[in-house]
């Protein structure tokens, strides 16, 4: 079983629904330990995927096609801090995914490639209260269910339950990167806002799967 | 820009804001009118963020014609958009560019007027990222650079300031760019006289004496340029 540029529309689909409806919330969320732009900047870079994908033509002959098409609209249209650490992370999988299909392997690369491209970009390690402490587990998961055995669909369930568990333990932790490393002490008791979009957007991935 | 030929590298000044990377411009340019200083600031529509496009077309057009760059931005996210930039550009497009880690405002007014005496890439860049330690209360380091070699070939002088407002960003950036012109290193008051910011850390202000020491082959014409220029007030008086 392998998934195929349909599935990498549909999830990339699947995910600008997500962060459309979860906007207020990302808002909330980032409102209370950031900027508060997290949802309306992600919001606005995923609306702008979608209508990129709209205007094709014809359909990418590759996964990476996809991907680098979200990569370079988000760094294009986000605007904050998202676009360049999403948009290298799009890049960073883009590049790992040149096939017109993935198998269990490749759900893999392309998942350790986007978590690469995050810790490059952002210069953030696991603990520091950021999306990485969403994507690192989910990676690890992934790669774990692919040495088990896993279909694609299995590997990609396994990673987002494993960045939902991800984003909920970033709620104790105290911030040390990003603009909530300002609030110091005071950001410990809340979800970080990019841990909880990374959780939306590898749902989609799972659900564009099932 | 001016009629000469822009300096061989130019500024982009990446901020979350369009006015504040304009004003730092503005600021910038009045003392470095000969290089080449782009705005990326604030999204597309105008709001407060940082734009890739943006910042993308105003790396490629600092580079065009052979230059370098150097880029400033102010809060992480124009720097990670500036890094990705550079990620995607055209590799002989990203050799030549380089990220300060430097403050934004003091940063672009070093590194430019660095760049309008025809300073190289790295040259640039240390000045500015040197801007960072230059308000932090320590001595200006420059003058150290001088030690050992004052019992020979000094050449000296002094005069006395005569415009009201002294050496202000203005005549600092005059003086900086004007001893750029000569092969000799100036000192004044024991501050590097190439130095816009330590000039202006000196405070000096009307009827302040300034003593000059200056080394090199043109060490004389150096010291008389300046104390020509200090005499005339600068065209303020």
């Amino acid at each position: 079983m392998t998934l195929d540029v349909a599935w990498a529309v549909d999830w990339v689909r699947r995910s600008a629904q997500a962060v459309a409806e979860h906007r207020d919330e990302l808002v909330e969320l980032d409102r209370q330990i950031g900027d508060g732009d997290h949802g309306e900047n992600l919001n606005r870079g995923f609306t702008a995927v979608v209508a990129k994908l709209d205007a094709l033509e014809e359909t990418p002959a590759e996964i990476g096609d996809v991907l680098k098409l979200v990569a370079t609209t988000l760094m294009s249209t986000v605007g904050g801090a998202a676009g360049p650490l999403y948009g290298t992370a799009f890049l960073r999988a883009a590049k790992a995914t040149a096939v017109p299909e993935l198998d269990t392997k490749g759900v893999v690369a392309l998942l350790e490639a986007a978590l690469e491209g995050i810790v490059v970009r952002g210069k953030a390690r696991t603990g520091e209260k950021t999306m990485v402490d969403a994507w690192t587990p989910a990676s690890e998961a992934a790669a774990a269910a692919s040495d088990a055995g896993a279909s694609p669909a299995q590997a990609l369930e396994a990673a987002a339950q494993a960045a939902a568990d991800g984003a909920q333990a970033t709620i104790p932790l105290v911030a040390t990167k990003g603009r909530a490393s300002y609030l110091g002490e005071r950001s410990a008791g809340h979800l970080d806002p990019g841990a909880r979009s990374t959780e939306l957007i590898l749902q989609a991935a799972a659900q564009a799967a099932a | 820009m001016s009629e000469r030929e822009p300096a061989p590298v130019a500024l982009v000044l990446v901020s979350h804001s369009r006015t504040l990377a304009e004003g730092a411009v503005e600021l910038a340019g009045q003392m470095a009118p000969g290089v080449l200083l782009l705005a990326a600031g604030g999204t597309e529509d105008g709001g407060l963020g940082t734009s890739f496009d943006a910042v993308e077309a105003a790396v490629t057009q600092a580079v065009a014609d052979g230059r370098s760059a150097v880029v400033l931005a102010d809060l992480g996210s124009a720097v990670l958009t500036a890094e990705s930039v550079l990620d995607l550009a055209d590799p002989d497009v990203a050799a030549r560019v380089r990220v300060a880690d430097a403050p934004f405002v003091e940063g672009a007014v070093a590194a430019a007027v660095t760049a309008h005496g025809g300073a190289d890439l790295e040259r640039v860049l240390a000045a500015a990222e040197h801007a960072g330690t230059m308000f932090g209360g320590d001595a200006p380091p420059a003058a150290s650079a001088f030690e050992g070699a004052v019992d020979d070939g000094v050449v000296r002088g002094a005069v006395v300031l005569r415009n009201p407002l002294g050496l202000h960003a203005r005549p600092a950036a005059i003086v900086a760019r004007m001893l750029a012109g000569f092969d000799a290193k100036v000192r004044v008051n024991g501050a590097n006289a190439a130095s816009v910011l330590e000039l202006m850390k000196l405070g000096a202000t009307e009827g302040a004496e300034l003593r000059i020491e200056a080394e090199g082959p043109q060490a004389a014409e150096a010291r008389d340029a300046l104390v020509a220029a200090v005499d005339e007030g600068f065209g303020e008086v």
